[in-house]
């Protein structure tokens, strides 16, 4: 049988070829005329809003509160970007939006390569170092990805409050640390799939060569996984870019926290100020959306490999 | 700017301090004898992700015993979900939480599948499904914010300017009281809130759905297809009879990771719903308001129980279905 799922075991390289014989090609062309306006009719509308959000956010603030953004269509009134600029310097907790852009920033970097370095080092050691209890282990971590990440915000809050939790942690870093503790499962999971199926041989020509386990994992056993760390990579860093929950119950003030955050906290204070929230909005989806159109491969391969988690 | 140098600043920082620490334990273990090098060296490897580890499994269990807890912290036995399935209110977010699964799984997966179906082999396909895909990498908040501009009231609400395209029409106040589904008053039937606020995570689950099914599709065979053509099959007959049993693994994985996303809905409760008012709440939104605005953690605490007594069936059903598909093919 060929693939039923495209890339099972999900981060394998993906190779689908159109090997469509040329008659059924001709076939499925011609058979399914309306069909094709289903779809296209489906997409169209799945654009509008965003379309709407993007036009509205280019118009000036009178413009957006007395017409829609359809009849830019018709009128086309003035176009500015002055929503950008005032929505930059606009205060949100009595910090300029701008500021929160650099908060997300500073927030998933970390937050998507922390996990996964350490997760690698895991399942290296999972799959290559011989101990006691390895495969028990194994077995232990997969079933952990049964569990929501509900379940542990209160204990752990109380924890990163606590005195225990050293004071230089708080904040941003614990964010980091949170989001480390709830990618772990799965990041180890699909990284002891990928390195655990490298060829045996390679590991251990380079072994009886007299190399180190750690000149193993960064000569040999990286570069080799550069397709599975970048798609995890990519679907960690926009889980933690998009993040709203695990930034707002560990991160303390508006000092830490994202563009999420900012951009709640306007809605519920000044949601109709569309001006400012439509601007805001395209601010915080800009990073996401370069990311899905120049890697959409990497992107699709990504999610579906998080489709296994809790 | 200040900011970005201070920001990009510290996560360098963080990923040096992180590098060396690891790279100086290995040097460490690599100076003690043999037998204590081996295993120090598989404990640096190994050490940090197991400490995270503990990070998750200690906080759950604990969880457990928080939820038998009352407000003060004093024992309160199984009241805590005693108080989840007679309240009113309680159950008013399991009913939501219920037409959340059903709803938004079942809508985003036909969409899925006829997408996928029509769209395949389309002239211009890359561009519509990119086009439906597109809502999957922007944030909850993100797409919260574009559905409200779209459900705002007054001249610049799509939705609004289409009702009041009826004649007599009036304008409706979506999101600030409580509007029934044809008037109907019942804890088991979602509110108009809430049903628009489900459109929003079909818009986002659909494009998933999409790519997912429509890559499946790609792979069925084509001699198989043509068999049943040959047949005498239609072309209706052969998608129904052939195709979407061929692909029912896939169709399983989409429907339980829909599942799953459904029931942590949260972001989004909190953008369009304001937090869950006016009869949009769900489960994991509850845990979230019961246990931080509302300090009473002991009932967040059951929430969280409940959700993960929701989840993790689903979660193996799931993981049982990969592992089938993998072996196969």
């Amino acid at each position: 049988m060929t693939t039923t799922t495209p890339d099972v075991p999900l981060l394998a390289p993906a190779t689908t070829k159109d090997e469509t014989p040329l008659m059924t090609k001709v076939a499925d062309a011609t058979s399914k005329g309306p069909g094709k306006y289903v779809v296209w009719l489906i997409a169209a509308f799945w654009t509008i809003p965003t379309l709407g959000l993007l036009i509205s956010s280019f118009r000036p603030e009178d413009d957006i509160k007395s017409t829609g953004w359809w009849t830019w269509f018709t009128e086309p009134g003035n176009v500015t970007f002055e929503n950008y600029s005032t929505v930059l310097q606009d205060k949100v907790g009595g910090r300029p939006f701008s500021e929160f852009f650099w908060n997300t920033v500073q927030i998933a970097i970390p937050g998507a390569i922390i996990p996964i370095t350490i997760a690698a080092f895991a399942a290296y050691a999972l799959s290559w170092m011989n101990f006691k209890g390895r495969d028990a282990l194994s077995v232990f971590i997969v079933a952990l990805m049964v569990v929501p990440l509900q379940m542990c915000l209160i204990p752990l809050l109380r924890f990163f409050s606590s005195d225990f939790f050293p004071e230089a942690l708080d904040g941003v870093p614990s964010i980091w640390i949170a989001h480390a503790i709830f990618g772990m499962p799965l990041a180890i999971f699909l990284l002891k799939n990928f390195i655990g199926s490298l060829p045996r041989e390679v590991i251990e020509a380079a072994r009886v060569d007299g190399a180190s386990h750690m000149s193993i994992f960064v000569r040999i056993v990286m570069p080799l996984s550069v397709p599975a760390l970048a798609s995890l990579a990519i679907f960690q860093f926009l889980w933690v870019w998009n993040d709203y929950l695990v930034a707002k119950v560990f991160g303390g003030g508006a000092a830490n926290q994202p563009m999420t955050w900012a951009l709640i906290d306007m809605v519920g204070n000044r949601g109709n100020e569309w001006q400012l929230l439509t601007a805001g909005a395209f601010i915080a989806m800009v990073v996401p959306l370069i990311v899905f159109l120049s890697l959409q491969r990497y992107f699709v391969r990504g999610l579906l490999a998080g489709s296994v988690k809790g | 700017m200040g900011d970005i140098f201070s920001s990009l600043g510290l996560v360098v920082v963080g990923i040096a301090i992180f590098v060396t620490v690891i790279g100086a334990l290995y040097w460490l273990a690599s100076q003690l004898p043999e037998p204590w090098r081996e295993r120090a060296r598989t404990a640096v490897f190994i050490g940090p992700g197991l400490i995270l580890l503990l990070g998750l499994v200690i906080p759950a269990l604990l969880n457990f015993r928080f939820s038998f807890l009352d407000r003060d912290e004093e024992w309160y036995g199984l009241g805590n979900y005693r108080d989840v399935f007679t309240n009113g209110n309680n159950i008013k977010v399991l009913t939501n939480t219920l037409w959340w699964g059903i709803l938004v799984t079942g809508i985003s997966t036909v969409i899925g599948v006829v997408i996928a179906r029509f769209a395949d082999r389309m002239r211009g396909e890359p561009i519509a499904k990119a086009a439906i895909f597109l809502p999957t990498a922007i944030s909850m908040v993100g797409a919260g914010i574009i559905w409200n501009f779209v459900y705002s009231p007054r001249e610049y609400g799509l939705l609004n300017s289409l009702i009041q395209l009826w004649p007599g029409e009036q304008e409706v106040t979506f999101f600030l009281q409580d509007p029934k589904l044809f008037g109907i008053q019942s804890d088991w039937v979602p509110g108009l809130n809430s049903l628009l606020i489900m459109v929003v995570i079909i818009w986002i689950q659909a494009g998933f759905a999409t790519v997912v099914i429509s890559a499946a599709l790609k792979g069925v065979p084509d001699d198989l297809v043509e068999a049943a053509r040959i047949d005498g099959a239609t072309e209706r007959q052969a998608f129904f009879k052939v195709v979407l049993p061929y692909i029912k693994g896939t169709i399983i994985t989409v429907m339980t990771t829909t599942v799953i996303a459904v029931l942590k809905i949260f972001d989004i409760i909190q953008t369009m719903g304001k937090g869950g008012s006016f009869g949009t709440s769900t489960m994991a939104n509850e845990m979230y308001e019961q246990a931080f605005p509302q300090d009473n953690e002991g009932l967040g605490a059951a929430w969280a129980v409940l959700l993960f007594i929701a989840v993790a069936p689903i979660v193996y059903v799931n993981a049982r279905n990969q592992r089938a598909m993998r072996e196969g093919r």
